[in-house]
């Protein structure tokens, strides 16, 4: 019995091992591969093979992941469970002693160095965080029902990226955990988190875009105060079911906009302090809401005023969060996104060099290696993060939109491998790749074509860096290996 | 699972992944088909970053006097991708007056990736650099008939005096390294290689602008992008003031002519260097643009190394000069009082002889005075052993070893501005362990560091630092060159001087040392070069050397009663102390505190006199 089993995993793994879904990441290597070429090739004559170039580097890297995904294949699926807390604290300790080994590349702490090539600890982190909170979160009497349950996976998430965030100063490899809330949400998280998420980005946004409630007419105050009033409204709206309530609501609004329209038409002879206007408007609504909530007996309209006050306080608390704690260059990259300050020098530099460069590519691209845009002197990090600047420009928009729609189609996979396990963790672990790579492709591509602020992670495979790709390679294959264990599983 | 509440999520996840790449798309959509703007700024049109070059901050001394300042150069790059076919190169060589086959030589040379390691077709590429104004005129007129030729200015480093070169250090153009380690150099930039050059390379390098152009085709430069909105203006490098006066610093030099040796001076008060000379050296014009290279290469080859700086990098034992320490760490640990009297028999004396003659027993203030080299011996032997009896010594010569070294012995000046120090050396007794075994040494083995010979090594900043802290009665500001306030800083009750090292000595030990060292001025050894106006105090030295004859050495201050001025002089194979260092010193003094040099003689005889055939005239 056992032998046949042994048998039959060791001479079966080719054939239960998902092939789909190694074609796409051979096929998405291989055209990163042509295209750290093309956006490196200023260099006449070198061949793509010569190691002296960026190119011939990623060959090596790509010959080195496939052997390494043939290894993760052949080893026992057994392993990656019994082994996932181990590694996991070893990953910790050696994330925490990085920054003392590591030198100091663009002002992250994170490379550590190994005779004539850099790893970067963080790119791994990921694939053995995944694994940790598949077992934590797979265990048969698991189950999100508070909130307590979430602590562990949160602080198994949370600590590695305070790590990184902190010590190695590298805010993109961090922000890369925050991929792991799909997953949750996909165990049973509430899906208010990922709303919350949303909103709180949405309000950061707002409140460094318009300069939170104590900026005068025309930005802040009456672009919060609007977005307040009707949310206050809507929700009135929904929570009441009653006619006579929904009457009161539209009230409510109406007699707060005549309200603001007389001062409005006051502010033409006399100047009004819009912020405090709007500020104590705020308020009364506020206090509104509560007394109407207790009368009524409907505690949601009272959570709904005190939600209101929270977004007020969170407001000032982005104020502050992007005043004082982020880092200049941090700073400027979302002042620099959200128009409010031309810095094409230096921060816009980059990301106007790129829309040019994707723009002058046209429908069909201007042909491999004829880009002119994606050289030295143009694109910064052409070859890593701005990657997809040269498929922009060389392959033009069918190229870009079939780059898209090829990691579409291999995220789409990876979610069906995901649900088509039979073990759950195995199926927590699918989503925390799916995920991890979705994350990837959307903060990266964001960031070339101008959507997200400029944040240095890179495109999944198709980046420059032996680190990442060797990452993503143990990410993938690690799911591979399970999902073709799913039949022995069952035994 | 079947059981899974939760199964439904798989849409909205998938949803998520769908709903981005559609918002992608969309976005590629109106930046590749709709967006028309791109295709004029990319398709033919290029963008041409101009590097605009700040200038130079200019070197100042402490008067204002101008030391340092820019000369344009010119210089001419190429972007091969641009040169066409129809690209007339002898057009061009007629331009430039060189010859067809200098072109070709050149070209190979630029391609040549062994070479040129940054070599690409698309970006500008270094034809031919530190060009004048007349080079390049014609060339000028006729640009627009040779696409992806450009023309830069840069500046070179022009100087007013032939004086200060290894304090001042030289701009030369940065290598492979540099440009590694900070990338704001790109190939061919220039930056400080020694000296203040190299320390205030930030400050004085300024910050460069760009220009961002566009151009055609044919590389022809179209206008400013998007009205200039992505240039930025070059800001200028800011200026320096040095605490050398360049008077004092030029006095110094001259009289060091024909010699190797070097010479400092301190203000005591505030740690400031006043003048910092080393001979031989180098006309500071020889080691700019072209010539560059070549001329380094010849000083690096001097067998007379000019290119060291002597006054802080070169070591010596000390000599008699350090029984001014010996003294001062003798009274402060209690092996001696002023009135302690040891006997003397002149040659005669054992284990070291005396080099003067004069009456015995002496006290501290005459040993001094005249240099008796068996009071010390005497006194650093009480020092290690109290009581006269043999014992361990490790733990008396530690902290014999400690005192002398908070005079700033032994050690580099680390918070200062001097890029290139020699820590000197004063021995451990692990060293003395090493060589003699644990039990192996006692005092008399060690003697010869009583009179500061021996194992014991100090530079001539060293030496005119330990001029200054004696001056000061027991304290020292590192000696430092910015003049603009850098060590300086403010606090509530005022402004206050940083860096300020103060000696565990009691002052009462300082008056006493004072006087001994007046009374070399009057009676001693360098009773002949007085000024009767000047209330100087010093101490000579002659200071055996196994390379030939005697290196003469030289401390001193003035006036005494409230120090201006601290000097250390310090002639290699010159002989005694007394004849050749002392008058170089004290005419430094002179000029300093007077103004002037009234001894035209003596300056004429010590500044034209040859005492060492090698050194050449660079």
């Amino acid at each position: 019995m056992l032998y046949s089993m042994r048998a039959s995993r060791t001479g079966n793994i080719w054939q239960h091992v998902d092939w789909l879904t190694i074609g796409m990441f051979v096929l998405l290597a291989v055209f990163g591969w042509l295209n750290i070429y093309g956006a490196s090739y200023t260099f006449d004559q070198t061949s793509i093979f010569d190691f002296s170039n960026r190119a011939g580097k990623q060959f090596t890297w790509m010959m080195g992941s496939l052997f390494i995904g043939m290894v993760l294949l052949l080893i026992d699926y057994k392993t990656y469970d019994v082994l996932a807390y181990l590694a996991y604290g070893a990953m910790l300790l050696l994330l925490l002693a990085t920054p003392f080994l590591a030198h100091d590349i663009k002002g992250s702490m994170s490379w550590i160095s190994l005779g004539p090539v850099s790893l970067q600890p963080a790119e791994f982190a990921k694939c053995i965080v995944a694994l940790a909170v598949a077992k934590y979160m797979g265990r048969y009497e698991y189950k999100i029902r508070t909130w307590r349950d979430l602590i562990v996976p949160f602080a198994l998430i949370g600590v590695p990226a305070l790590i990184i965030m902190i010590l190695q100063k590298e805010t993109g490899s961090a922000l890369v955990f925050t991929a792991f809330l799909l997953v949750f949400y996909r165990q049973g998280m509430s899906g208010y988190v990922l709303w919350m998420g949303v909103a709180a980005v949405a309000l950061f946004i707002i409140s460094i875009r318009f300069g939170a409630v104590s900026v005068p007419l025309g930005t802040g105050s009456v672009g919060i105060l609007t977005c307040m009033l009707l949310l206050t409204a809507v929700e009135i709206y929904f929570i009441c079911k009653e006619h006579w309530m929904r009457y009161q609501a539209l009230i409510l609004v109406g007699s707060v906009v005549l309200i603001y329209s007389i001062f409005l038409i006051i502010n033409i002879w006399i100047p009004m302090p819009f912020d405090w206007i709007s500020m104590g408007i705020v308020m009364a609504l506020v206090v509104y809401s509560i007394i109407i909530g207790i009368y009524w007996r409907k505690l949601m309209l009272v959570l709904v005023a005190l939600f209101t006050l929270f977004c007020i306080g969170y407001t000032h608390a982005c104020d502050f969060v992007f005043q004082k704690v982020l880092q200049p260059h941090q700073r400027i990259r979302i002042e620099v996104l959200l128009g409010m300050k031309e810095d094409p020098a230096g921060a816009g530099y980059n990301v106007n060099q790129a829309r040019i460069a994707i723009g002058s590519g046209r429908f069909f691209g201007k042909g491999y290696l004829n880009g002119t845009q994606t050289k030295l002197q143009f694109v910064p990090e052409q070859d890593t993060d701005f990657i997809f600047c040269t498929v922009g420009e060389e392959w033009g928009f069918v190229g870009s939109i079939g780059v898209l729609l090829l990691y579409l189609s291999f995220i789409l996979r990876l979610i069906f491998i995901a649900e088509r396990q039979r073990n759950v963790s195995t199926r927590i672990y699918a989503y925390a790749v799916a995920s991890i790579f979705l994350f990837h492709l959307t903060i990266n591509v964001g960031m070339v074509l101008g959507l997200l602020p400029v944040i240095g992670i890179p495109l999944p495979f198709f980046s420059y860096g032996g680190s990442s790709l060797w990452g993503f390679t143990m990410l993938l294959f690690i799911l591979l290996r399970l999902d073709a264990a799913r039949m022995e599983q069952l035994n | 699972m079947i059981n899974d509440p939760h199964y439904r999520r798989r849409y909205v996840i998938s949803g998520i992944a769908v709903v981005v790449v559609l918002v992608y798309i969309t976005r590629l959509f109106f930046l590749q088909i709709i967006d028309q703007s791109t295709k004029d700024q990319a398709d033919n049109n290029a963008l041409v970053r101009q590097t605009i070059y700040p200038s130079r901050g200019l070197i100042y001394d402490r008067n204002g006097e101008l030391l340092v300042f820019n000369q344009p150069i010119y210089e001419i790059t190429m972007t091969m991708r641009e040169m066409g076919k129809d690209w007339d190169t002898t057009a061009f060589c007629n331009c430039l007056k060189i010859s067809r086959s200098e072109f070709d030589e050149r070209l190979a040379e630029i391609k040549d990736r062994r070479k040129n390691r940054g070599y690409s077709r698309w970006t500008p590429q270094v034809f031919m650099s530190q060009l004048k104004k007349e080079d390049i005129a014609t060339l000028q007129e006729e640009l627009f008939l040779f696409p992806g030729i450009k023309i830069q200015k840069r500046t070179l480093r022009d100087y007013t005096y032939n004086a200060a070169e290894h304090v001042l250090g030289s701009v030369g153009e940065v290598n492979q390294n540099d440009i590694d380690r900070d990338p704001y150099y790109t190939r061919g930039d220039y930056s400080g290689r020694d000296g203040l050059e190299r320390t205030y390379e930030k400050q004085l390098r300024g910050e460069k602008g760009v220009e961002v152009l566009m151009r055609d085709v044919r590389g022809r430069i179209q206008g400013s992008y998007q009205n200039g909105e992505l240039d930025r203006t070059a800001v200028a490098g800011t200026d320096l003031y040095v605490t050398l006066d360049i008077r004092l610093q030029l006095l110094a030099e001259e009289l060091l002519a024909g010699k190797i040796g070097s010479a400092v001076a301190i203000e005591p008060k505030t740690g400031e260097i006043l003048a910092l000379a080393s001979n031989p050296g180098w006309n500071p014009k020889k080691l700019v643009g072209k010539e560059r290279s070549k001329n380094y290469n010849a000083l690096l080859h001097d067998p007379t190394k000019p290119l060291m700086n002597r006054a802080t990098q070169a070591m010596y034992p000390p000599g008699s000069t350090f029984k001014t320490i010996q003294s001062l760490v003798c009274l402060e640990q209690g092996a001696i009082t002023p009135n302690t009297l040891y006997p003397c028999s002149g040659p005669g004396s054992t284990p070291i002889k005396c080099t003067h003659h004069h009456g015995s027993p002496v006290a501290l203030d005459r040993a001094i005075e005249q240099s008796c080299n068996p009071y010390f011996w005497c006194a650093f032997r009480d020092l290690l052993q109290k009581d006269g009896k043999e014992r361990d010594i490790h733990k008396p010569y530690e902290k014999w070893r400690e005192a002398v070294m908070s005079f700033g012995l032994g050690h580099r000046f680390d918070d200062t501005d001097l890029s290139e120090q020699s820590a000197g050396s004063i021995p451990s007794t692990k060293l003395y362990d090493k060589f003699y075994g644990k039990t192996g040494w006692k005092a008399i083995t060690i003697r010869s560091l009583s009179i500061g010979q021996g194992e014991i090594l100090v530079t001539p900043l060293q030496l005119a630092n330990q001029a200054a802290t004696i001056a000061n009665d027991g304290y020292y500001i590192s000696p430092h060159l910015n003049k603009n306030d850098s060590m300086r800083i403010l606090t509530p009750d005022g402004e206050r001087l940083l860096h300020r090292h103060n000696l565990d000595i009691k002052k009462r030990h300082f008056e006493v040392v004072k006087e001994g060292m007046s009374r070399v001025m009057v009676y001693g050894t360098g009773r002949h070069y007085a000024v009767d106006s000047l209330h100087m105090a010093g101490k000579t030295g002659t200071v055996q050397n196994p390379h030939g004859r005697d290196h003469a050495i030289f401390i001193g201050f003035a006036p005494v009663e409230d120090p201006q001025i601290a000097v250390a002089v310090v002639v290699e194979n010159a002989g005694f102390g007394a004849t050749w260092a002392c008058p170089i010193a004290t005419m430094m003094i002179e000029q300093y505190l007077t103004g002037e040099v009234k001894r035209k003689d003596l300056r004429n005889r010590i500044g034209s006199a040859i005492l060492n055939e090698g050194v050449k005239n660079w």
